[in-house]
């Protein structure tokens, strides 16, 4: 369809506004939400994500895409329910109890945004049961956290535990990052992934959801 | 601001130059050549032609250096502009002339052939950074007399930027300049738009041989662009000083351009050269010694007092394979260089005291002339004042990444270097399967080589050449010239 190969052009070029009337364009032509979503926004991103990977692209621009498909998504969202379209999944994100930094923790976010997850952010210094309440009020299906320090991320310990105490850590997934932490460590305290930076946990947590 | 460095100022300079004009106006220079003797005996110097042997005159210096051209620029096969040597402009090319190559796979030095130098050739056409090619190897599967010409020959054919190259033999010259001729068409158009730089070379200390002067008075007579190599050995057949060093180094360059400007006013040259400490513990000449290449920056200051362009072989290592001293020398070395502003910056891809080509750290090169480039840009203001909006901006959006501040100036303020350099984090560095920077560097020349388009010289030049190659090779009874793949 035209108008969803436009709204992935656009999309591509990071034109937030051309996204956005194009998307109710295509609404207003009862071109179905999931089309939309598939079609434009996710086809569009799915190009920026591959130029991102071979260098083509870089972060600013992968951004500026993101931007520009929260607003397709914010017109399509209030359809999913009259659809019964799913979202591609949500997420709950913050960085673990003790630790303030989350520069790395908010690009995640913005990625996983501009890929299409619902996410809610938890902020920094997240105690363990706040993620875990999160998650299950929100239906969430995976946590992610972050932690720069090596004495904060044994804090991410507590979580994974706490969800293995409520029988949650088969339907809730979670995934680490972070620079002290590594694939070894999510291993070491039952994590399901580790990412090592914000563009790979996107794809991760696809696989997770 | 540009920045730079200095090591002279003007009144060491000016001594250094006096100095060497005492030499040359006392001593005199050693010429073994009649021709050129000939030409200073038609302008009154002082010629002792029995000993080869001429005292020169302060004025007739001073002549010479009033009619080199200050600037001049370079073209490549097509006519388009590649190369201005000018202030402080900079370029690079690739170390020249090696005997050896080496070879990734056995990690041996051999001699190399021509699919070596073709591979070096299509590599070198794709190299940003490196504004011109030069005849880097010396090709060991032709008869050694036209093993000089047959470098340019197949850089002319492969490649379509300009040609750091030089002769071996006088005889040489002429299918040299032949093949220049037919890429332009006329002496005139050869002239206009120069297509190579020869590279003519004194003889420490205080001599020119038959071959080199006549190299200089022959490119002359074709306005074709020299560089001057003087290579005084500082503490062996020069003073252990580098000032002492220098003084040496100016009165043969002096030299030089005094019999390329007696024989055509307004050839236009570089000021450049390739003098070394002397190590005497391993009885070597080592390029990539700090020494070395202080000399070199300091000449390039005399060359920039004279007025003149400059050049140095610097930007290279001594190291055996592509190792930290590879990138350790190299790096320092065309860091000083493009601070100093040398305009032809000979070096990349040369190891071994400029006796082994390698290819993979060519291309390694490649990425440190992209990063000193950028370092000579130096740093400007780009909206920067009043610093208010942004930090606005920054403490509301939290981050800058999609600033329209940032989409602007991202890729002036910052370089994204080629695969060679590993920025990746550990983690991705090992999914990107633990590769060094040795295997990087294959992986990208293995890259280039097949990702080569052949140059867009015109068909029937490159018939010319072929032509004019295969009646040079049967002169000296090489019947056919190696298969090129």
């Amino acid at each position: 369809m035209k108008i969803l190969k436009q709204v992935a052009e656009y999309l591509e070029k990071g034109d937030r506004e051309r996204v956005y009337e194009l998307t109710r364009q295509a609404i207003e032509q009862n071109v179905s939400a999931r089309q939309i979503l598939d079609e434009g926004l996710i086809a569009g991103m799915k190009v920026v994500g591959d130029r991102f990977r071979k260098h083509e692209i870089f972060l600013p621009e992968v951004l500026m895409a993101a931007r520009a498909m929260n607003a397709g998504m914010d017109l399509i969202k209030p359809l999913f329910i009259k659809e019964g379209v799913t979202a591609i999944g949500k997420i709950v994100i913050g960085t673990v109890y003790g630790d303030l930094h989350d520069l790395g923790k908010n690009l995640a976010g913005v990625m996983l945004k501009g890929a299409g997850f619902d996410v809610i952010d938890l902020g920094n210094n997240v105690p363990a049961q706040k993620f875990v309440e999160t998650a299950e009020k929100e239906n969430a299906t995976v946590i992610g956290m972050s932690a720069l320090l090596t004495t904060t991320m044994m804090e991410m310990k507590n979580v994974t535990n706490l969800l293995k105490d409520k029988g949650l850590d088969k339907s809730i997934k979670t995934i680490i990052g972070g620079a002290p932490v590594s694939e070894e460590y999510a291993k070491s305290i039952g994590a399901d992934a580790y990412a090592y930076d914000a563009a790979s946990g996107v794809e991760l947590v696809k696989q997770l959801v | 601001m540009r920045p730079t460095i200095e090591f002279l100022g003007k009144n060491l300079i000016q001594q250094i130059v006096s100095e060497a004009y005492q030499i040359l106006c006392t001593l005199g220079i050693e010429i073994h050549n009649k021709n050129v003797l000939e030409i200073f005996c038609d302008h009154g110097v002082e010629v002792d032609v029995d000993k080869n042997h001429v005292i020169f005159k302060e004025d007739i210096i001073q002549k010479a250096l009033k009619s080199a051209p200050k600037s001049f620029k370079l073209y490549d096969v097509n006519g388009n502009e590649t190369n201005d040597f000018s202030g402080y402009n900079v370029h690079f090319t690739p170390g020249s002339t090696s005997i050896n190559v080496l070879d990734y796979k056995t990690k041996q030095i051999r001699k190399p052939v021509t699919d070596d130098y073709i591979n070096y050739v299509k590599v070198v056409s794709q190299l940003e950074h490196i504004a011109s090619q030069s005849t880097a190897l010396i090709p060991a599967d032709v008869h050694e007399n036209i093993s000089d010409s047959y470098r340019l020959f197949l850089s002319l054919l492969y490649c379509e930027k300009p040609v750091v190259t030089g002769t071996f033999t006088i005889d040489s010259f002429e299918i040299m300049k032949d093949f220049q001729l037919a890429v332009r068409g006329t002496e005139k158009a050869l002239k206009e738009k120069p297509l190579t730089v020869f590279s003519c070379c004194p003889t420490s200390p205080l001599k020119w041989s038959d071959v080199t002067s006549q190299n200089v008075v022959d490119c002359a007579r074709y306005s074709i662009p020299v560089e001057f190599i003087s290579m005084p050995l500082a503490g062996f057949m020069a003073p252990v000083t580098l000032v002492g060093t220098l003084i040496q180094h100016t009165a043969e360059t002096l030299s030089g351009i005094v019999i390329s400007q007696l024989t055509n006013p307004g050839t236009p040259m570089l000021y450049g050269g390739s003098p070394a400490i002397f190590d005497v513990r391993f009885e070597t000449t080592p390029m990539g010694a700090i020494e070395t290449m202080m000399i070199d920056c300091a000449y390039n200051e005399i060359g920039k007092y004279l007025g003149l362009p400059t050049q140095a072989y610097i930007a290279l290592s001594d190291a055996k394979q592509l190792n930290a001293q590879a990138g350790l020398e190299s790096g320092i070395g065309a860091t000083l260089a493009a601070l100093a502003g040398i305009n032809n910056i000979s070096g990349p891809g040369m190891l071994d005291f400029e006796s082994c080509f390698s290819i993979e750290k060519l291309v390694v090169d490649n990425e440190i002339c992209k990063q000193v480039l950028r370092l000579v840009k130096g740093i400007e203001p780009k909206e920067d004042f009043p610093a208010l909006p942004i930090f606005e901006e920054l403490l509301k959006e939290k981050h800058l990444l999609i600033s329209e501040h940032t989409r602007k100036y991202l890729r002036e303020e910052h370089i994204f270097p080629g695969p060679v350099i590993n920025r990746a984090n550990r983690a991705r560095w090992k999914e990107m399967g633990e590769f060094i920077l040795e295997e990087r560097a294959h992986m990208e020349v293995e890259e280039l080589v097949n990702s080569y388009k052949p140059s867009t010289l015109a068909e029937d030049t490159k018939k010319v050449l072929i032509n004019l190659m295969e009646k040079e090779g049967e002169k000296y009874g090489q019947t056919s010239l190696p298969d090129r793949h």
